[in-house]
C-alpha cells in the first residue's frame, strides 16, 4: 500500500484506473508511468499523442535524483494540465520543490509515512510562502 | 552595498527554521544519514576529515564592516578564533559542533548572511569579480546580475538535486579576475549596438578533468538572462551524467554530446521558459542596482601619500605591490595579503577580521571584498588615507607586500584538513613563501602566480597557475607534479606537465630552479613568467629542473 501526500496532509489513493508504463500505453489509456530518465520532448510529443491520459505519475528512483522535477516542470510548460503525481522516493523535505515544479501530489511508501510522518509534510505545505520564482515571474 | 528585502530576511530565517528540524530530525531517526547529506550539504555543512566544516556564503565577495564583525564574533565563539578564506568567495569554519551550528546559521542572519547552497549538488554561491564597481576597466559592475541570480538560484525548486554542483561567476571587464572560463556558467557583461547583455560560456571546470569553457552564446541580452541559465541548468539537470560521480559535471556532459548539440537543446527550452518571465525580474534587477551605487568619494589633496611614497621605502614597496588602480584617480583598491611567509593562506584570525572591518569604517566606505585568490581586498580607499591604512595593517600583521607575487600563493588544505589529500600542500605553500623570503628575490621576479593542490580533485586551481604543483602518493610517499602555463584569465590555458615528479624534500628546490631559469631567460623586468614560458617554451624550463638536477647531482 501506499500513502497519497496533498497539502492537506496524508490520504489514500483515490486513483482507481490502471497507471501502465509508457510503452504499453494506448487509445483508452487513462493514467502512465514515466521513468526519471524520460527524453522531455519525446514525453511532450506521447502526452500530445494520448487524447485520453488524465494522469501522469513519474518516478523519483532516489532522493538524490531531481530530474522529476525538472520533467514535472517541462510538462506543465508543454501545456499538460492533468494530474501530476511523484512517486517513489521523495522526502518530505522535497514536498515543497515537488509543489512548486508542477506536482499535484506526492506517493510514497507505508515505511517512509510512518518514519516521516504526516506532520512533517504538512510543515511543507506552505510551498507558496518564500518562493523566489513567484516573486521574479511576477 | 546590497541590503535584504524582508522577503529575503524572512526566507532565510524560516530556512534556518527548517534547518533546526532537520537536525532534530536526523537524531530523531525520521531522516535517515543518506537522507540527511544532501541536505546538510545544501545549508553549508561538510564532513571533513577531524570535524564538520561550515562553508558560509560572502555571495560575490562583497561584505560591510559589520557582517566582517560578525564572521569574526562566530569564530570566536563556535570555533578556534579564525576563519578560512577560499577561492570561491566564501568562508569556512573548521570545526563547528553540529550542535551549535544552528545558532551560527542564525547569528549570520543577524546580518544578512547565510550558508545556503555552498555545498551539495545545488547551483553555489555566485562569484563576481573582486574589483566590480572600483575598477577602471569596467564596462559595467556584475554584482546586481550576481545578486539577482543568487535570488533565481536559491530554493529553485527544480535545481537542488542536480547530478553534481554547479557554479557560476560573473566579470564585467575584459580583464577576467573572476576565471569565469572556468565555470560551469562564466558570464560577461559586453555591450553591443548599445545594448547591454552576456556572453556565456559553458563547461568549464577543473578538478580531475579540467576543460576551458565553451562559449555557448555570444551575446543573451540582460532581459534575457535568467531565462537562458534556467534553460542550460534544465538541459543538464536531465541529462547530465549521474552514474558515475566524476562525469557528472557539465564539462563532461558538454565534452560528450558537444556544445553544438547543448546549444540545441538550450535553445528549444530556452523558447518555453522565456515567456515564464513577464519583467518582474528586470524591476528587480532596478531596485537591486540602485543599492549598488558608488560611494560619494571623498575629495582632497593626496600629498601625505605622495610624501609618504617619496620617503618610506617599505612603504613604497606595499603600495606598488599591493595598490590597483581605482576609477577614480584620487583613489586606490588595496588588496590586503593573508599570505604572510610561512602562514597558512587564507586564514584570518578573529582580530585581524576586525582590524579589516575597522579600517573599511575608517577609510574605505565600510566595503569590503573577499577574491579568488584568498586575499581581502578595500575596494576604494581615498589616497591620503593609505599611510594611515598601510600602519594599521602593519599592527595587525597584514601588511605583508606579495599580491600578485611568488608567496601569493593558493593552497587547498591538503593533507593537514582534507579526508581526499594525497599529499600536504598548506606546508609546501609556506617553505616556498619563507624560501624566496630569504632570499629578498621575489620583487625582482615580479607577477607569478603558484597554485598548489593535494590531489587531482585540484581545489587549489593548479591547472591554471603559471605554476602549478599537484601532490600525489606514489606508493605511499608524497611526490609533487609539476605543470607550466596555466592561466586562469581571459588567456585561459591549462598547464602542462613537466614530467616526473619531485619529493616533498625536492620540490622547493625545484621551483627555486624554475624561477632562477626564468630570470636568466627573460627579456627584462617587464616580462612576466608567464609570459617568458609562452616565448620560449618548456625547454629551458624542463633543462632547469632535470638536467641541472643531475648535473649537481654528478
Ligand atoms: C577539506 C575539504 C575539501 C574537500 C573534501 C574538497 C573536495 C573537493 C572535490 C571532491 C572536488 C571536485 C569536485 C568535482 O570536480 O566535481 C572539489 C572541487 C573544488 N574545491 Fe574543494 N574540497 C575541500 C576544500 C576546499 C577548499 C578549502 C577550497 C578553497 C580554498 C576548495 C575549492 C574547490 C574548488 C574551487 C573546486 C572546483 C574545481 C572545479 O572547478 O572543478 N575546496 N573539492
Ligand atoms: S584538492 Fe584534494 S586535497 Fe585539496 S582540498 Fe581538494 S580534495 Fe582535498
Amino acid at each position: 500500500m501506499s500513502v497519497i501526500v496533498t497539502d492537506s496532509g496524508f490520504g489514500a489513493d483515490d486513483w482507481a484506473a490502471p497507471v501502465v508504463p509508457m510503452e504499453e500505453a494506448g487509445p483508452g489509456t487513462t493514467a502512465v508511468a514515466v521513468p526519471s530518465d524520460a527524453e522531455p520532448l519525446a514525453l511532450a510529443d506521447f502526452v500530445s499523442a494520448q487524447p485520453d491520459l488524465m494522469m501522469i505519475r513519474i518516478n523519483f528512483p532516489s532522493h538524490a535524483d531531481g530530474r522529476g522535477f525538472t520533467l514535472a516542470r517541462q510538462l506543465r510548460l508543454a501545456g499538460y494540465e492533468g494530474r501530476l503525481r511523484a512517486e517513489g522516493h521523495v522526502i518530505a523535505d522535497q514536498y515543497a520543490m515537488a509543489r512548486r515544479s508542477g506536482f499535484d501530489e506526492v506517493e510514497i511508501s507505508d515505511e517512509l509515512a510512518q518514519r516521516q510522518p504526516e506532520d512533517q509534510w504538512l510543515f511543507r505545505a506552505d510551498w507558496k510562502a518564500h518562493d523566489y520564482q513567484s516573486r521574479l515571474r511576477g | 552595498m546590497y541590503s535584504y528585502s524582508d522577503f529575503d530576511a524572512a526566507f532565510v530565517a524560516e530556512r534556518n527554521r527548517q534547518f533546526r528540524a532537520q537536525v532534530e530530525r536526523r537524531l530523531d531517526g525520521s531522516l535517515t544519514e543518506d537522507e540527511f547529506k544532501p541536505l546538510r550539504l545544501m545549508n553549508g555543512l561538510y564532513l571533513q576529515l577531524h570535524a564538520y566544516m561550515l562553508r558560509v556564503a560572502i555571495p560575490y565577495g562583497t561584505i560591510s564592516a559589520r557582517q566582517m564583525r560578525q564572521l569574526a564574533h562566530i569564530a570566536e565563539t563556535w570555533d578556534k578564533g579564525y576563519g578560512h578564506f577560499t577561492t570561491r568567495q566564501n568562508i569556512q569554519y573548521n570545526w563547528p559542533r553540529l550542535k551549535d551550528v544552528p545558532e551560527m546559521l542564525d547569528a549570520l542572519a543577524e546580518v544578512q548572511m547565510h550558508a545556503i547552497q555552498t555545498s551539495g549538488n545545488t547551483i553555489r554561491n555566485v562569484t563576481a569579480d573582486h574589483f566590480a564597481g572600483a575598477a577602471a576597466d569596467e564596462v559595467e559592475d556584475p554584482r546586481p546580475y550576481a545578486e539577482l541570480i543568487r535570488q533565481w538560484s536559491t530554493d529553485h525548486p527544480e535545481f537542488q538535486f542536480l547530478p553534481r554542483k554547479f557554479k557560476v561567476a560573473v566579470s564585467g571587464s575584459e580583464h577576467d579576475r573572476a576565471v569565469i572560463a572556468f565555470h560551469d556558467i562564466g558570464l560577461r557583461i559586453v555591450q553591443k549596438d548599445g545594448q547591454t547583455g552576456f556572453e556565456v560560456v559553458v563547461g568549464g571546470g577543473l578538478g580531475r578533468t579540467p576543460m576551458i569553457g565553451k562559449v555557448i552564446n555570444s551575446f543573451v541580452p540582460k532581459e534575457d538572462l535568467l531565462a537562458y541559465i534556467e534553460a542550460i541548468v534544465s538541459v543538464y539537470n536531465l541529462l547530465g551524467r549521474r552514474d558515475n560521480k566524476y562525469k557528472a559535471r557539465i564539462k563532461i556532459t558538454v565534452h560528450e554530446h558537444g556544445i553544438d548539440d547543448i546549444r540545441e537543446r538550450v535553445e528549444a527550452r530556452y523558447a518555453q521558459i522565456r515567456p515564464t518571465f513577464e519583467g518582474a525580474d528586470q524591476q528587480m534587477l532596478g531596485a537591486i542596482k540602485s543599492q549598488f551605487a558608488l560611494p560619494k568619494f571623498k575629495q582632497a589633496a593626496t600629498d601625505a601619500y605622495d610624501s609618504r611614497y617619496e620617503n618610506d621605502v617599505l612603504f613604497r614597496s606595499w603600495a606598488d605591490t599591493n595598490l590597483t588602480a581605482h576609477r577614480d584617480a584620487d583613489h586606490s583598491i588595496v588588496t590586503i595579503s593573508l599570505k604572510k611567509h610561512g602562514a597558512t593562506p587564507g586564514d584570518a584570525s578573529a582580530d585581524q577580521m576586525r582590524a579589516m572591518a575597522e579600517l573599511a569604517e575608517l577609510y574605505g566606505y565600510d566595503e569590503l571584498r573577499i577574491s579568488h585568490e584568498q586575499n581581502v581586498i578595500l575596494p576604494h580607499v581615498h589616497k591620503s588615507d593609505l599611510p594611515a591604512v598601510y600602519d594599521a595593517l602593519r599592527e595587525a600583521e597584514l601588511a605583508t607586500a606579495n599580491i600578485g607575487l611568488v608567496s601569493d600563493i593558493i593552497a587547498c588544505p591538503g593533507m593537514d584538513y582534507c579526508a581526499l589529500a594525497t599529499a600536504r600542500s598548506i606546508p609546501i605553500a609556506q617553505e616556498i613563501a619563507n624560501r624566496f623570503d630569504e632570499l629578498k628575490m621575489e620583487h625582482d621576479i615580479g607577477h607569478l602566480k603558484i597554485k598548489i593542490s593535494g590531489c587531482i580533485n585540484a581545489c587549489g586551481h593548479h591547472h591554471v597557475g603559471h605554476i602549478g604543483i599537484l601532490g600525489l602518493d606514489r606508493g605511499g610517499v608524497e611526490t609533487y607534479q609539476i605543470t607550466l602555463g596555466g592561466d586562469g584569465t581571459e588567456g585561459a590555458a591549462l598547464g602542462t606537465r613537466t614530467g616526473p615528479g619531485f619529493s616533498a624534500e625536492e620540490i622547493v628546490p625545484a621551483i627555486e630552479r624554475l624561477v632562477e631559469a626564468y630570470m636568466d631567460h627573460r627579456e627584462g623586468p617587464d616580462e612576466t613568467f608567464l609570459a617568458a614560458y609562452r616565448r620560449l617554451g618548456m625547454e629551458p624550463f624542463k633543462a632547469a629542473l632535470y638536467e641541472d638536477a643531475r648535473a649537481e647531482a654528478a
